[in-house]
């Protein structure tokens, strides 16, 4: 059996590797994606936790964020969509209206 | 080691993810992560977490995210043409993010190599607590339950906004 190191350590690489994307890509749709990695990182340390303290507690808050990222996706998608209307473009880099 | 397995096509299909240029690729393998995600929480005797995983993730959010890469047909991302961006951001945001991020996993291992290693007890008392759909469905509707609602009021929330945004004349 894994330790619970094990897979808090597995967490922090995912959680490591989606941070990497959100800053280093420059699509929207891949920086969501980079978005759901890190949720998915920190549900395995909820999961792991709450095995390792022998209660359900930690599934039940992996539950709760599934919700939350399935809200995030539906939302965030829907601005891609209209962001993609307005410019033709992928790019965050060509959103700069709200820069002052 | 069923575990080193699993976690290594989670790491291998997420970092895929974060270098493809294709999303569509990018979508199809974080499914991938997903599945390695869901055989580890097998492995942590949470098979609700497991199968809730992989019907969620798997099956409506990545369905979810290929609609809309299929939808705007933005099968290449575009190399940051300089020409065409009117602003010029340079790449000091990117060696930044790549620092950041190589600065959090270094902290975080450095953390996780001082404290002594936890083995997670075994036993099959531990484990059938755990396993349990039945006490997770109770923590849920009980102990849980402001939360539950709370949780479809967003929802809700989230599907009149993406409808709203998404709609031709904003």
């Amino acid at each position: 059996m894994p330790t619970l190191n094990n897979f808090l350590a597995l967490s922090a690489v995912l959680f490591a590797i989606g941070t990497a994307g959100v800053f280093l890509r420059r699509n929207l749709i891949t920086i969501l994606l980079s978005i759901e990695i890190m949720l998915n990182a920190a549900n395995l340390a909820f999961v792991a936790v709450g095995r390792y303290v022998g209660s359900v507690e930690g599934q039940v808050i992996a539950f709760f964020v599934m919700t939350v990222a399935a809200a995030e996706a539906a939302v965030g998608l829907a601005i891609v969509i209209a962001l993609f209307r307005q410019r033709e473009t992928l790019n965050p880099d060509a959103f700069t209206s709200l820069k002052w | 080691m069923l575990f080193y397995v699993l976690a290594g096509v989670a790491i291998a299909a997420s970092l895929l993810v974060v270098g493809q240029r294709n999303p569509m690729h990018s979508v199809l393998l974080l499914i991938v992560s997903f599945i390695g995600l869901a055989g580890l929480y097998v492995l942590l005797d949470s098979p609700f977490a497991a199968v809730t995983q992989i019907i969620v993730y798997g099956g409506a959010i990545m369905v979810l995210f290929l609609f809309v890469v299929m939808l705007l047909n933005a099968t290449q991302e575009e190399m940051p043409a300089r020409t065409t961006i009117p602003v010029k951001i340079g790449g000091r945001p990117l060696r930044v993010g790549a620092i950041l991020a190589a600065v959090f996993l270094a902290e975080i291992v450095w953390a996780l190599t001082r404290v002594a290693r936890a083995p997670i007890a075994g036993g099959e008392a531990v484990a059938a607590t755990v396993q349990s759909v039945r006490q997770i469905g109770i923590a849920i509707f009980t102990t849980h339950a402001f939360a539950f609602e709370v949780t479809s009021i967003l929802i809700l929330v989230a599907m009149v906004g993406a409808v709203a945004l998404a709609k031709r004349n904003l």
